[in-house]
Parts: C-alpha cells; structure tokens; sequence
C-alpha cells in the first residue's frame, strides 16, 4: 500500500502543488485526472523517485520511502511517449529490468514471453522499435514496465498519442491487464473518458490540491464544485444567486430555478452555479411556465447514433441538450429542467 | 527576428567586402605606369621614402612579395620557375648557403652592374655576375651581458672554447635543417674542423648540454636570456647586429645594448645576401635598374636599420648605433658554395642523427 | 518522365559550383604540385626516398594524434557532461572561453603557451618566487606533452560541442526509464547513454584525431626539432631539404590517410537512431545539488579555466605588462603596467615599406573573412543540397570535400602559387584569391555544420508544403530557411574565424603589401628587440578579442541544444 503525506513542489517560483496526499491499495486504480501543467506528471515523478519534493513524505506498507532512489524502489513507470530504447529491440526493452535484477537468464527470457503474452504482443520479440506502430509501442511499454513484477505501477498519459478506436480498445484491454495483476496503480491522465473506463478511485487534480476523490459514480453524481462538473463533462453551468432557501430557489439570467437536491446548507445571496445536465432537459412548445423553464433558440442539431445533441443559445448563453428526436435549426422552443435533476454547486 | 537582421547584416557586409576587395589597387600615377616584382625573404625592409623615390624617378610600382625564409623563398622560384615563366622580375635575399642551388638550376641572368667594380672582391662570389652582392651580416653567438658579469665567467673565444664545462647548459642553436642561422651556425663549425672533425665536436656539445630549437623565434624570445623572453641560456645563436637591434627597439632607453656578440676567430659565418634578375623576365630593363638602385647609395645606407646588415658599398655611412653595439668580426667562416651544395644534404642528415635521435 | 529529366538538370545546377570550386582551387594546384613533385629533374640535390623515414614519420604523427585524441576526450567528455546538464555561475562565460582556442592561429597558440609555461613564463616565475628558485623548475616547452596539452587546449572544444550537443538533447525519459527498471548510474550509462552517444563520439573524435594529425605549428613551435609529423617534414622537405619526391610521397600519404579517416567519420556519425533517441526540448539544466555532483563541477571547471582561460589570460597580461625596467639582474623581475606595445603599434619607427598599421591588419583581415564566410557558406549551402539529393551517391562524395582538411598547407600552398601566377588570376591582380583559399580551408567545417541540420528536415514537412501548392522557392523559404538558419549561422561565423585565423596555405599567396593579422604578429615576433616582442603580443591580444567578438556571436546563435556539426 502506497501512501503519500503532504507533498509540497513548486515550480519556477510558483506552487504546482500544496499539500497532496492519498493511499493507493492493494489491486486499487486510482486516476489522477487534471488539467494539462496541473502538476499530475511532476506527482507521478515524485512518487517514482525521478522528482524530489519540497516537503511531505511517501510510504510503503508503513515505511518511509522518501529518500529511496529511484532504481531501487521497485516502481514501475510507463512514460507518455513510451520511452523505449531505439537501439535496442522489443525483446532486449522488455528484459531491461529483468536483467538489472541479476535474475538468470533463462527466467528472463521466460518472464519477458509472459510479459509479451500479456499484452499480446507474442512474436513480436525481434522486431525493431521502430518498425512498430504507436499501439504496439504502447503495449511493448506497458510489457517493459510490468515484466520485472514491480509492487506499484504508474502510468502517466500511455493513450495521448493514439487515435480514438486504438485508444477505446486499449483503455478495455489496460483494464483487464491492471485487474489481473492486482497491483495498485496510478494512472494519470487529463481525458475524462479514459478516467471513467479505468479507475477504481478517481482524483480530481486542481489548484495543487484533490480538489475531489471518490468513486467514478460518486463524482458523477456529485461533484464537489462547478469546476470539478465542468471538468468532468457533465454538463452546462449556469451562473446565478441563491434567492430564498426551503425551498431552495436560484435567480439566473434566465429565470428562477428550484431546486430539490442541495449538496449543503447556503445563504441568500450567495453566488452559485447550477449544473445543467443535458440528459435532464424537457423540451416543450409555446411559452414558459413558471419557475425552471425559459426559451431558447436551436442552434444546431446533431445526429450522435444514439441520441440527438442540440446546442441551444440565450441571447449569449448556450447550453447542450440531449434529445431523442430531431429539433429544427432557428426553432425557438422552452427548455425546462425539474427541480430534482439539477444540482448546485459552489462557484468556483 | 533579431537572427533575420543579423543574418540579413552579416550577408550585406560580406557582399560590400566582396565587392571592395575586387577593385586592386591602383597605383596614383598615369596609364603609364609600369609594375616591378620582387621577390625577397621575409626579413626583407626598406624606408618607404627610399622606395618612393626609386619608384618616382623611375615611373614604376615595385611590387614586393615575402616568400618566406632565405631556402623557403629560393625553394619556391625553382619550383615556379620550373614551368616556364618566373613568378617575379627580380630575386632579393639569395645567400652564400644557397648560392650554388640558385646558379645550378640557371634561375638568374647575368648583369654587370656598374657599381659592382667598387664592390670588394671577397664578396664578389658569382664571376658570372648572376648573383650581385648587395649586403652582408654575421651569424654570430649573442651573449647576455649582465649574465656574464653576474657570473664573473670569461667568454669563449673559441667555438672550440663552448665544450668546456664551465660553459655546460648555457648555449642555444637552431636546427640547421629548418632555421637559416642555424645552418649558418653549422656550416662554420664545418669550416672550422673540417668534414670529418665536425662530429666530435657537436657531440662534445651535446655532452655540454647544448640546447637546440626549431627556429631563430624560439631560440631568441625563449631560450635567450638576454631578451625580453627572458630564457635560461645566456648564450645563443643569432646575428652581430642583434644588440644593436636590441637598443634601437629598446622599450625604455638604454645606454648600453644588453647583449654583445662573440666575434672571434672562426666563431661567426658570413651571410652575404645577393640579389639577381629573375631568368625569363620581361622587364629586363627595369630590373637592371632596380639592381642599381638596390648598389646605390640611398638604399644601402638605409638598409642597416631595416634589416641590420651591412651594405657591401664601401662608401656607405653607418648608423652610430651601429658602431657603438655592432661589431664586424675580422675572420669569419666561409666555405666553398659548391661543398656546402654538394654535401649539406649529407650532412644535415648526419647531425640530426647526431644530435636528435 | 519530364520530372525525372528536369530533377537530373536540377542536381546538376546544384553541383555545378561546388564541384567548379573544388576542381579549381583544389584539386588543380594539388595535382600540379604532385606532378612537379614526381617528375621534377631538378639540378644538384641528392633526392631520396628514404622508406624508413616515411614510416617512421607515419608512426609519429598517427602515435601524437591518438594520444592527443585521447587526452582530449578525457577533458572533453566530462565538459560535455557538465555544460549539458548543470547550472553554474560562469557558465556562459566559460563555454565561451572554451571555443576560443579553437580558433587561434598557431603562431598565437606558441606566444600564449610560452608566456605561461617558458623558461620565463608566470607558471616558472611563480614557482621561482615562491620556492626561492635561481632556475625555472618546469621544462614543458620542446617535449611530446608539450604537443599534447596544445592539442588538447585546440580541440576540447570540439568534443565539448559535438557530444555536448547531443547529450543535451537526449531524450532524458529513457534514462528515467531506465532507472525506473532498477539500472544505477553506472548501468545506464553504459547500456544507454553510450550506446547513444557514440555516433556524436566517434564522429568528434575522428575529427580531432584529423585536427591532431595535420598538426603543424604547435608540433614546429612547441615540439621542437626532435618531432616531425607528416606535415612539419613535408614543409622541412619541400622548403628547406628541397627533395621535392619525398615532399609529394609524404603528401600523398597524409591525403589517402585523411580520407580513410573523413570517410570513417562520415559512417560513425549516421545517426542510426537519430531522431529517435533526441528529444525535441532542451532538457532543463539544474545546478548541482550532491555533494558529489558539486565536487565534480569544481573539478571540472578548474580543470577547464587552466586549460584554456589561464594560457589565454597570460598573453593578454603580458602585453601589458612591461617586464623591462631592470634587464640587468638576472631572476629578478621588475614588472610595471604598460600600453606602451598598443601604442608602438600604430607608429612606424623604422619608416620601413612594409610596415603594417593595426587598423590596416584588422580591415585586411576582417575583409577577407567576410568574402571567404560568403563564398564558404553560399558553396557549403550548394554542396548540402546536392549531397543531399544525390542519396547514396552523396555518402561516398562526401569526403572529398573534407579532403582539404588533409592536404597539407605546403603542398597546397605550393600548388597555389603555381596555379595562380599569370594575371589576371595572380595574386597582385586578383586579391579574392585568399579569401578564396581561406574559404576552401573552411569548407569542410561548414559542410560538417550544415549537413546533419539539412539530413534533419523531415521529407514529410516538404512534401506537405508541397501539396499546398508552393513551389521549391517558397517550400525553400517556409521549411528550410527556418530550420537552416541557426545552423547557418554558426557556420558562417565559423568560417570567418577560421578565416581570421589562417596562416598556412594563404601565406603563399600573400602579397606583403596586405597583410593580415595573423602575418603582422609573425612579422613582429621574428625581430629582435623588446618593443618587437611587445607589439607581437599586442597584435595577438587584438587578434583575441576580435576572434572573441566572433564567439560571442556563435553563442548568441545558438538554440539551446542544438547540434553544432
């Protein structure tokens, strides 16, 4: 079990990251997901020993591993752009760390075929790095990384440089590999879709802080605040002021807003913002009625297979909506959101 | 944006040089005006007044082209000359060690100058007047005066004197093969013990701790202690003029030169520098007039304090400094032009086997 | 069809020039001068060819330049290490100081050597006053080690840049990863960083090893007459020994060895993984933070500064300092500070015709620099493109373009001047001859500067310029002149200071009456008396800031991490 304790890291003068800690456990994925310069990849670093921090600690099943280098504490790392030794071939990266173990080498060449087998690259032992493609470079790393049986493995951004069907393939395929070796890892990336499919725990990266940490589920349904909604794709935000509380009733640029579910207890007055989920929206004809409904026009209409998304503007106000059926462009029509489907979150 | 400009800079400056360094300079005088070339050593100077009023009187641009030490610029005239036309009208600086090797390879036409009659029959070395005499000079030991005092040693009469050990580790040649007084140097220890007595000679030297260097420069400015270099050896060898250049590009005044020369018997080599028409010249005439002009009295006053030689014109004055610091030994070395032609080969190769290995 | 025909006549304009220059000004002298030389009857010399003594010449001169290659990357290596991946006070400074050497002509080189290790140099007359000495303990000068340290003082910085260069810009991510999978330091950098490296290795150090073995002023001036190499005896030989065969068999051994040796370095130096290995970024430099890494960058760095900056320092003090006042004790220095050699400088004493002022030495020079940088840089551009394009066929060419680094400066020299003598192509009529003897000298190190640059611009990048529509002249301008620009112009500086500096196979074509710097200081240095040695210093000192002034030029060039050659 890894733990980490308050690590603290500047960057040319200013702070990248204040006070982070977390545990990863036995056969748990956790996800660090933050904005690209959030500091996750100098996070990963630390915690492999490439990076060293201000201040905080790092601990391994109750020992302190801070001032352990970094080729002795038995972490593994795949990097971004895989980082695999051009002179070397898939068979010589893959045994790297075997061999920098000591370990005969029968039982390297036996452990590098497992590790190649694993990641269904068997066969591919000669080739030369450069020949493969960005999928079987990505694979040959992770096998590179997981061959010498490390006790944590990170890996930092492994799906940025490949195109959509490769990367949904592979975040399937990464899934099984990290559950069937029930090692704790740390993934950290910047796209949301990868986070969703992957982590056991998810971690908003924010600020040099965990801005949340939960299950995907718990995040999905209740983000801490308007940014951890906005990063997280879940819908338009909606700016507005808390009007009157029992119930709880927002005033926006668009009208008044009810709302049943509140994450905690506000003040009149108080600025906030409401998350509008585009799945939750009503669309009617005619004219607004009462609180939560307001009109808006189409901007436009797109067919996504299994549902339509419809961008709608407000004077300079747009928001995204899910539809079953068609709308059509320059339509005017009322949008309303019932009250125990909308959410409000503290302004950022 | 910066590199832009700098780039855009350096292009335009190097396009303006191009361009200026095509125009040649023209000489101020009319169409009329013709072109000499000489050819001479290094070493080679003369007043710019001189050579104006030679160039002036004579409606001529002289064109002087260095072409390296005394063998490296004869060297150079043969090879050149070997295709037909010579690189230049007139050869300055041919001296007595390479006197046969100039003559052999037919590079000169013979002129009887007119001055040539007051000139000393010792310095007349060509009969055929090929090569003419215009100045001479003495490869001689130059020693550190205060050095000597200090030790309260004697100076060597003798090169025979230079083995003996008080005189251990005090002296610096020059490789005969690469520096011209060094092979003057040599030549007269030749002339001195003869063809077969020169080698225990040089070994006794060698057993005396005699330091050698590749080049008159080092020898001076490194190994000598009398100059400005500041070395270890008193005792070096160079020219019986070099005090006298010693005081006359003094730093600070001096009343007396810091260095002497040994003159004695046998000790010094006679340099007599000549000069000659270039064969296959096509300005013949104002080659013989320049010729002239080099046996004339202006330029053989002036050359003393140029090149810290002797003019062979015996009416010439000489500068005070020169009779003050400079000394002429009365019997210096000389050998057969012909010997040292046939056999300096020969015999370098045997003192760098000596000497070196 | 027609494309292939027009590409055929556009590679043939391409090589045009070069080629022209190259058959002209190099091949054409050479080959007079060898042919002269193995079939001249010339009167009254004993010619012989003397077999031991060629090898034994060989033996030598490869003998000096292994060692010096050696010696040099022992220094070189950790420079290297040092400039690419940490942060120090003085860096800037010191990488500046370290390519100034570089880039001195010889006759300055022997000048600073003596003033800080001769008999009367600050190392001996520091050690004198310190231990009460009457004699100068230290006797360097005229020695092997001699010939050594001035090589490594001319060439470190070559391995410095060369492999500096590319270890900054390797990718650091496979050396963490490296680390990562368990290798320690020693681990990663034999199984990583050398295998990486090597083709940076072994291209800079063949090409100090071709630098060391064409070695002639040091070895004359500091080596002393026991040692020859090739060149030195091809000189002795040709212009004092006249025996002009032995001359042109010295020199067609040293050619057909350099060329084994430019084609040796042109297959080491294929980046095998080239782009793969080099990271696009810098890597960030950090300042030392071990106590072993901070014993290391002292060390380093003392060992640098008394390489380069003390020899160098020494000319500068001396030049100033007048050592003159009591000439007549011995082992007694009176020293007093003096511009008094500055100001010799501008005045002709002696009224002599060939007196050259200051300013009219630094104009001559600076002029022929700049034609030779142009005539360097615009025919290195043409041989690029056509070496390039001719693909295969341009791997063997190469190295007869960096054959002139082998020819040695007599031999070309001598072929100059008989090439070159009837107007209006000789010197008198034709002043661009230097510059274009300089710039053929130059070449070489332009080609090494702008080739893996322009190997470097991915095909893709042109050819998608090319699907836009523009034409070879605006795919020029928007993807090659970007990219070639830095490197262009470093090469071009480059050549200007080789140009400044060279003393070799332009003497011949000299004509006296436009010196140049480096000529003034030799006519200076050459003449008795103290005001003479004063003004040579004085003259070497202004040669050292304006070759300076060049390097500062060269940094400011420089991306950060690029490769220089």
């Amino acid at each position: 079990m890894l733990e980490i304790r308050d690590i603290h890291k500047s960057y040319e003068g200013k702070p990248l990251l204040e006070g982070i800690s977390f545990t990863v456990r036995e056969g748990e994925t956790v996800c660090l997901l933050g904005e690209s310069g959030s500091g996750k990849s100098t996070l990963l670093r630390i915690i492999a020993g490439l990076e060293e921090a201000e201040a905080g600690s790092l601990w391994w099943n109750g020992e302190e591993i801070s001032a352990v280098p970094a080729h002795k504490r038995g972490f593994g790392l795949m990097f971004q752009d895989y980082a695999l030794f051009p002179h070397r071939n898939v068979q010589a990266n893959v045994a790297f760390g075997l061999r920098m173990q000591g370990l005969p080498s029968a039982e390297v060449e036996a452990r590098t075929r497992a590790a190649l087998a694993m990641v269904r690259m068997d066969g591919f032992e000669g080739r030369a790095v450069a020949e493969l493609s960005g999928g079987e470079q990505q694979r040959v790393a992770l096998a590179r990384a997981l061959a010498p049986d490390p006790r944590l493995l990170m890996l930092d951004e492994p799906l940025g440089a490949l195109d959509h069907a490769l990367r949904k393939q592979l975040i399937g395929e990464l899934r099984r590999i990290l559950h069937d070796s029930r090692k704790p890892a740390i993934y950290v990336t910047h796209d949301r879709e990868e986070a969703f499919g992957l982590a056991d725990t998810l971690m908003l990266l924010h600020g040099g802080r965990i801005a949340q940490a939960g299950s995907t589920a718990e995040l999905f349904r209740h983000p801490v605040n308007a940014w951890a909604a906005g990063f997280l794709g879940l819908g338009s935000l909606l700016s507005g002021v808390v009007l009157s509380l029992a119930p709880l009733r927002v005033g926006t640029a668009l009208g008044v807003f009810r709302v049943s579910d509140c994450a905690r207890a506000w003040q009149p007055g108080e600025k906030v913002q409401l998350l509008l989920r585009p799945r939750e929206a009503r669309v009617f004809a005619g004219q607004p009625e009462g609180e939560n409904q307001f009109t808006a026009r189409v901007r436009d209409c797109l067919f996504m297979g299994e549902n339509y998304q419809t961008e709608l503007r407000v004077d300079d106000y747009s928001l995204t909506i899910q539809t079953e059926l068609p709308l059509g462009v320059g339509a005017d029509l009322v949008v309303g959101f019932p009250p125990d489907k909308l959410s409000c979150l503290e302004a950022e | 944006m910066k590199i832009k400009t700098l780039l855009a800079g350096l292009f335009t400056a190097a396009l303006l040089t191009a361009c200026a360094g095509q125009t040649p300079a023209a000489p101020a005088q009319g169409a009329e005006t013709r072109e000499l070339t000489v050819m001479t050593h290094d070493s080679f100077a003369v007043s710019a007044g001189v050579i104006a009023q030679f160039e002036a009187e004579n409606n001529v641009k002289v064109n002087f082209v260095k072409g390296g030490d005394a063998g490296a610029a004869l060297n150079r005239l043969i090879l050149t000359s070997l295709s037909g036309k010579p690189e230049a009208d007139v050869f300055f600086g041919l001296d007595n060690t390479f006197l046969s090797r100039a003559l052999e390879n037919d590079l000169l036409e013979a002129y009887e100058a007119p001055a040539l009659a007051e000139i000393p029959e010792s310095l007349r070395l060509d009969p055929q007047n090929r090569a003419l005499p215009i100045d001479y000079g003495d490869v001689c030991i130059n020693y550190d005066r205060a050095w000597f005092e200090d030790h309260s040693l004697p100076l060597p009469q003798s090169l025979t004197d230079l083995t003996k050990p008080i005189y251990k580790g005090l002296l610096v040649v020059e490789n005969p093969a690469t520096s011209s007084p060094g092979l003057s140097f040599f030549l007269a220890s030749v002339a001195e013990f003869g063809e077969s007595g020169w080698q225990a000679w040089w070994q006794a030297l060698k057993n005396n701790g005699v330091v050698i260097v590749s080049d008159w420069e080092r020898a001076y400015y490194t190994n000598f202690s009398g100059s400005s270099g500041r070395g270890s050896q008193p005792m070096v060898v160079s020219y019986a003029s070099s005090p006298a250049a010693e005081l006359v590009y003094a730093a600070t005044p001096l009343e007396e030169a810091p260095t002497g020369s040994i003159v004695a018997d046998g000790t010094c080599w006679r340099q007599i520098e000549f000069a000659g028409i270039l064969k296959g010249t096509t300005q013949r005439a104002l080659a013989e007039k320049f010729i002239d002009f080099l046996l004339s009295k202006p330029f053989q006053e002036d050359v003393p304090l140029q090149m810290f030689v002797y003019p062979v014109l015996p009416g010439a004055a000489l500068p005070e400094v020169f009779t003050r610091a400079s000394a002429v030994p009365v019997r210096p070395a000389s050998l057969d032009p012909g010997l040292i032609a046939e056999r300096r080969d020969e015999w370098l190769r045997a003192w760098t086997d000596l000497m070196l290995k | 069809m027609k494309a292939k025909r027009g590409k055929f006549w556009w590679k043939a304009l391409l090589w045009l020039l070069p080629a022209a220059f190259l058959l002209v000004f190099f091949y054409q002298p050479l080959a007079a001068i060898l042919r002269l030389a193995f079939s001249a009857r010339l009167a009254g010399e004993g010619q012989s060819f003397q077999p031991a003594m060629v090898v034994e010449t060989f033996g030598f001169t490869l003998w000096q330049a292994l060692l010096s290659t050696l010696l040099t990357l022992a220094v070189g290596l950790p420079a290297a290490y040092l400039f690419s991946h940490f942060e120090f006070p003085g860096r800037k400074f010191l990488r500046l100081i370290t390519l100034l050497p570089f880039i001195l002509p010889t006759v300055v080189t022997a000048v600073c050597f003596n003033s800080l290790l001769g008999p009367r140099g600050w190392l001996n007359l520091g050690l004198m006053a310190l231990f009460n000495l009457s004699e100068p303990p230290v006797h360097i000068l005229d020695s092997l080690p001699a010939i050594l340290l001035a090589h490594v003082f001319y060439n470190s910085s070559l391995i410095i840049r060369i492999v500096g260069g590319a270890w900054s810009r390797l990718d650091r991510k496979l050396t963490q990863a490296a680390r990562m999978l368990g290798a320690d330091a020693w681990h990663t950098f034999w199984e990583l960083t050398l295998p990486l490296l090597l083709p940076a290795i072994g291209g800079a150090s063949l090409l100090v090893f071709l630098f060391d073995f064409t070695s002639f002023g040091v070895v004359l001036m500091l080596g002393g007459p026991r040692f020859a190499t090739l060149e030195v005896e091809i000189y002795t030989q040709a212009l004092y020994l006249f025996n002009l065969p032995l001359a042109g068999v010295l020199s067609v051994v040293q050619l057909a060895f350099t060329l084994l040796v430019a084609w040796l370095q042109n297959r080491v130096s294929l980046p095998r993984y080239g782009k793969a290995a080099m990271s696009s970024e810098r890597a960030n430099l950090r300042r030392p933070k071990t106590r072993a890494e901070k014993a290391f960058t002292l060390a380093v760095v003392i060992m640098l500064a008394a390489l380069t900056l003390l020899p160098l320092l020494s000319l500068v003090t001396r030049s100033v300092v007048s050592l003159e006042a009591d000439r007549g004790a011995r082992g007694e220095v009176q020293a007093g500070f003096t511009l008094r050699y500055y100001r010799e400088l501008f005045r002709n004493t002696s009224g002599s015709i060939f007196y050259v002022p200051p300013v009219t030495a630094v104009r001559n020079s600076l002029l022929y620099a700049g034609a030779a940088m142009l005539i360097a840089n615009l025919l290195g551009l043409l041989t690029s493109y056509a070496l390039q394009a001719s693909g295969r066929l341009g791997r063997w060419l190469e190295p007869l373009f960096i054959l002139p680094l082998g020819a040695s400066a007599v031999t070309l020299g001598l072929g100059f001047v008989m090439v070159f003598r009837r107007p209006p192509w000789d010197a008198f009529s034709f002043p661009m001859l230097i510059p274009f003897a300089h710039a053929l000298v130059a070449l070489p190190l332009v080609l090494r500067t702008l080739l893996p640059t322009l190997r470097g611009i991915p095909d893709s990048l042109r050819q998608a310029a090319g699907t836009l529509g523009a034409g070879w002249a605006r795919v020029f301008r928007e993807v090659d002149l970007p990219v070639m620009l830095r490197s262009l112009l470093v090469s071009m500086v480059f050549a200007f200071t080789v140009s400044l500096g060279e003393f070799g196979a332009s003497s011949f074509l000299s004509t006296g009456q436009n010196p140049t710097i480096p000529v003034a200081i030799f006519r200076y240095i050459s003449q008795p008396g103290a005001l003479n040695y004063g003004q040579a210093l004085a003259m070497s000192t202004i040669l050292l800031l304006v070759c300076a002034a060049g390097s500062v030029l060269i940094e400011k060039a420089r991306l950060p991490g690029e490769e220089l050659f």
